[in-house]
């Protein structure tokens, strides 16, 4: 039994779900969790450099009693629950602004979910989605957009096709331990 | 004179705010916000908007503005053809900056903060606008001023699609939402009643309203409705 596992299961059930905190993924351990808890107080003079959490496929968040001025650049997901003004760049991630979220921001992600407020243009490479109740103002590029019912929208919406990802004419070297298959011509070529 | 006076009040009141907040939260009686709210959804054959789209025809890349609010029909509609959608919830800016109040649509300064709010954009912006039956509810001042920036915004030779439900005096009208099908066919959904404008929708009045435009048309429906198309 790991007492890590066991620490995180003991906290999970007081910690509320919207902090007043930027949140690492969760597969971060606790101790490192609890460095980097922080207030906007000291959030506004950290540098850019520690906004930018390293991939570990969960998604930071940004609690509803936050304000944050300036540029978000993030390389794993973000929910926004709080009030965010600047820019905000997730270019291969998912935005979701939360119901209580107010961003007047210029978005770019590969994703977005509105539930809240939006004001500011948006590029989602591959979708976006405006929820009903959410308000959003400002001219959407996107390649698919979802809108609910009820939701609020002024402004733009320009389709563009995403272009499908072309694959590496050459394979990229592999680690050892998981060896890909090699393409037959691509591997008589390396013989010779 | 209490009527008078009440006007005056209200008239008073609206130049005190012409450029500040609204009138009216929004949330006055008899309006539902559309297409929010689910109603009763027909469908129904539309001549205007085959007349509309018609005028499109193989071209890509337009502008055109719905303002009917944004809904995932219209934007599937009108993207799927290769033009860029444009959304104005105009009904709702009406009703935040006006609510039921009749005086305040003849006032300049809130005539402008209403126009500001909901149709800014450069002169000769868009090919075509979707006005839906957002001019229906307006009282005459309010009514010309919109007409005029309409015309402003459309392209030469761009279309205006409007409906109108009443060429008989009503107290209340109801609420409607259109959602494009296809090319020929409209959902029509209704959502409860609003105050009727005091000015009456007959061809005549029409044409007047549109006077300044090269060419107005009408499809009148067997349900008495008054599709136009108007062209700049």
């Amino acid at each position: 039994m790991n007492v890590w596992n066991k620490q995180r299961r003991e906290e999970e059930p007081s910690r509320p779900l919207n902090t007043n905190t930027i949140r690492p993924a969760p597969s971060a351990p606790p101790v490192e969790a609890k460095k980097e808890a922080t207030t906007l107080s000291s959030m506004s003079s950290m540098p850019v450099g520690r906004m930018e959490p390293e991939s570990r496929g969960g998604s930071a968040t940004i609690g509803k009693a936050v304000k944050i001025a300036g540029q978000i650049f993030s390389r794993e997901d973000l929910y926004v629950d709080g009030d965010v003004e600047g820019t905000i760049e997730l270019m291969d991630h998912k935005l979701t602004v939360g119901p209580n979220g107010k961003v007047h921001a210029g978005v770019k992600a590969r994703e977005v979910v509105a539930l809240g407020a939006i004001q500011g243009n948006v590029e989602a490479s591959e979708r976006i989605e405006i929820r009903k109740d959410a308000k959003l103002v400002g001219d959407i590029k996107t390649a698919r957009i979802v809108i609910e019912d009820g939701a609020y929208f002024k402004g733009s919406i320009d389709i563009v096709k995403s272009e499908p990802k072309v694959a590496p004419s050459q394979p990229r070297p592999q680690p050892a331990a998981a060896p890909a298959p090699v393409p037959v011509a691509a591997a008589a070529d390396a013989k010779r | 004179m209490a009527l008078l006076s009440e006007r005056l009040k209200s008239f008073l009141r609206g130049s005190r705010s012409s450029a500040g907040p609204p009138a009216n939260g929004g949330n006055a009686p008899g309006f539902a916000s559309r297409p929010g709210q689910a109603g009763v959804l027909d469908t129904r054959p539309s001549r205007g908007l085959d007349q509309f789209f018609g005028s499109f025809r193989d071209q890509t890349g337009l502008s055109i503005l719905d303002l009917g609010g944004a809904c995932q029909e219209n934007i599937n509609f009108i993207t799927s053809l290769g033009h860029k959608f444009y959304s104005e919830d105009f009904l709702r800016i009406f009703q935040e900056t006006f609510g039921e109040d009749i005086a305040d649509q003849a006032n300049p300064g809130r005539i402008d903060y209403f126009l500001r709010r909901s149709l800014e954009y450069p002169d000769e912006q868009f090919d075509g606008v979707l006005a839906w039956d957002a001019l229906e509810y307006m009282e005459p001042a309010l009514l010309a001023a919109t007409a005029d920036r309409l015309l402003r915004i459309l392209k030469p030779k761009g279309y205006l699609l409007a409906i109108f439900h009443s060429a008989e005096r009503k107290q209340t009208v109801p609420c409607y939402s259109f959602r494009i099908q296809d090319p020929r066919t409209l959902q029509v959904g209704r959502h409860g009643q609003r105050t009727a404008s005091q000015q009456l929708f007959n061809n005549r009045s029409l044409e007047k309203l549109f006077r300044k435009f090269d060419s107005v048309k009408f499809f009148l429906t067997r349900d008495n409705l008054r599709e136009v198309i108007v062209r700049k």
